[in-house]
């Protein structure tokens, strides 16, 4: 059984967002790239189901799209334990595009799972795994906190507003996951750093397809204001302040 | 010159930093307070291959460079140099020299466990009357035909107690000098061997620091690291490159601690604004920030060295020296910055501080650096 985790090269979270050319562009210089925390989780339970010797997955490979810079990203999730890394030489326009690159990698390379984190941690469209299951024509379940496999039985169980639902699926399948799919994620160990780099790193063209947006501003939302400490003895002046400065009540 | 990082050295440092924040900082005041030996972070440590990071692959370890292993520990020591001399100890000082000079039996007997962080390591040199003077060894390995037989006392050792495997350092031929001394590994529960209690210390209290008494204990002739009368110059090699560990450790107590103050600094207002816009504080991170800055180039020109095959004694004297002093001055100026606070445990810096005083004295005072730095300027 082969896993495919796709991952999302996205921005540390301390980082301070700017952008470029008239507010167009992210301006990418001095940040520091980390795996999309909820793709690294989906990569930490992807291993965790291939160390399990009940199971037969036996490999697993990693997927992003975009440029070179994201190689050192995908070396990192080779150090964790991913077999092989793939990137799709394409510089990503929107969740449409980066799901029909992956769906054409996938039908000349197909995979039984294939995991995809509910959002990335910058543009947090939420939408590429369910994108591909629908290009894939695979079942897509969104929302995903386990996956666990017995031969062809398989469980997932996904998030639902105050309790959780059991799902049976086959493969292939698209699991969309989040938070609870793995504890935390791994760090890689100094073994896994010195292997990474004779596993393979594959770099696919891209596939000639249409872009459907394009995007023409960012804008950072508004600063926070002071924050104005009041006595916790006075209600009267929190009153006050909430009707006449704050004008919400 | 190339100023730039590998992308796996850039690996290792974060692997580093995540296993720190993640596996270290949680608890580090109550370990620190209560001298609470960190079983569980070095164990997870060992299972990452930090314990044995700088050993070849063959026998188990990282493989990794000199360089990999500064960030490494700069990182691990901002947030708990208790753990971090334990991993300096077992890398730089124990599983170096049984890799260096042993043969290959004492390489799959005792050097593969320690490069898995299954086992333990510990460097036994200084004695009551040896510290900065090592050839005034007490210790005596008498040579019995068959076996070495151990009588004396060491002190100060790290991981006295939680070590599987001691490198002792004796004399063998008191008539000899310093000529006479010899290097073994001995197995920590061989008969005879008993230890003394927790040295209860200013800083880096959680690493359990010990004295370990021999009293007629048999070690294996096969056990000889090196050639007969190889041990002094062993123990001085050894503390070469140990060197470059405890100043690495040096380098990170004193980041660590400029962290926070830069951090508290941006935070803290007086007299209506962030205290980094008082001049008095701001020249005072300023001043820290550029001898981290120098101390870092000084752990990593050294690191180089060692990594490129050439000599690295000097240049790791220097560096320990120049961290150790520095990480003494950043981590008092960053109580300073703290005010009030800065004294108490909860904000890091007091325990950093404490920490600090002991690179000044471990591994070489900063007047035996000077020495070694001084003798090198006439060779």
């Amino acid at each position: 059984m082969k896993i495919l985790v796709c991952i999302s090269n996205v921005p540390d979270t301390t980082t301070k967002v700017k952008f470029k050319e008239g507010d167009s562009l992210f301006d990418d210089s001095g940040v520091q790239w980390i795996i999309n925390p909820w793709d690294e989780l989906a990569l930490t339970r992807a291993m965790e189901l291939k160390e399990d010797a009940g199971n037969s997955v036996n490999e697993i490979c990693v997927i992003h799209v975009g440029g070179a810079s994201a190689d050192a990203t995908l070396r990192k999730a080779l150090a964790i334990g991913a077999d092989k890394a793939v990137r799709i030489d394409a510089c990503p326009a929107d969740a449409y595009h980066v799901a029909g690159q992956i769906a054409e990698y996938l039908k000349e390379n197909p995979f039984d799972i294939i995991f995809s984190g509910i959002e990335s941690s910058d543009y947090n469209g939420s939408s590429v795994g369910a994108m591909i299951a629908e290009f894939m024509d695979y079942p897509g379940i969104s929302s995903v906190t386990s996956v666990n496999l017995d031969d062809d039985d398989i469980q997932v169980n996904r998030a639902i507003p105050g309790g959780k639902q059991v799902i049976k699926t086959e493969t292939p399948f698209v699991a969309v996951v989040q938070k609870g799919i793995a504890n935390e994620p791994r760090i890689p160990s100094m073994r896994g750093i010195m292997m990474a780099r004779k596993k393979p790193l594959e770099v696919k063209p891209a596939a000639e397809l249409e872009v459907l947006t394009e995007s023409i501003k960012f804008e950072l939302p508004q600063e926070k204001g002071a924050c104005k400490m009041i006595d916790s003895e006075s209600t009267e002046q929190l009153v006050d302040l909430l009707k006449n400065e704050a004008k919400v009540l | 010159m190339n100023f730039e990082f590998t992308e796996e050295q850039l690996m290792i440092r974060d692997a580093a930093r995540d296993f720190a924040q993640r596996e270290l900082l949680p608890g580090v005041i109550e370990r620190d307070e209560k001298a609470i030996y960190p079983t569980e972070q070095v164990k997870k440590l060992g299972e990452l291959g930090f314990l044995g990071m700088l050993v070849g692959l063959d026998y188990d370890g990282g493989g990794m460079d000199t360089i990999s292993y500064v960030l490494a520990m700069e990182e691990i020591s901002k947030i708990d140099s208790s753990v971090s001399v334990i991993m300096s100890v077992n890398n730089s000082l124990v599983c170096w020299g049984v890799e260096k000079y042993g043969t290959e039996e004492q390489k799959q007997k005792y050097l593969k466990p320690m490069a898995r962080g299954e086992k333990i390591g510990a460097f036994l040199l200084s004695e009551p009357e040896a510290g900065s003077d090592a050839t005034s060894q007490r210790t005596t390995a008498v040579d019995m035909g068959d076996h070495y037989l151990l009588n004396g006392t060491k002190n100060w050792i790290t991981s006295g107690k939680s070590a599987s495997t001691y490198i002792v350092i004796a004399q063998t031929h008191p008539e000899l000098k310093h000529r006479g001394i010899n290097a073994l590994i001995v197995e920590a529960d061989s008969e005879g061997i008993s230890v003394g209690p927790h040295e209860n210390k200013m800083g880096m209290r959680a690493s359990d620091t010990h004295s370990v008494m021999f009293n007629n204990v048999k070690v294996p002739k096969e056990n000889l690291l090196g050639e007969e009368g190889f041990g002094f110059k062993f123990a001085m090699k050894s503390l070469e490159g140990g060197r470059i560990g405890i100043a690495s450790q040096a380098l990170g107590i004193a980041s660590g601690a400029y962290e926070l103050a830069l951090k508290y600094a941006q935070e803290r207002k007086t007299f209506g604004k962030e205290i980094i816009n008082h001049q008095a504080i701001a020249f005072k991170l300023a001043d820290m920030a550029t001898e981290i800055e120098a101390a870092r180039f000084f752990c990593l020109k050294a690191a180089w060295l060692k990594d490129q095959g050439k000599p690295y004694g000097h240049a790791s004297a220097m560096a320990k020296l120049y961290a150790a002093e520095t990480a003494m001055k950043v981590t008092t100026e960053a109580v300073q910055i703290h005010g009030g606070y800065g004294y108490v445990k909860e904000y890091h810096v007091e325990r950093l501080m404490r920490d600090a005083k002991l690179t000044q004295i471990y591994e070489g005072t900063s007047e035996i650096q000077k020495i070694v730095i001084s003798r090198g300027l006439v060779d």
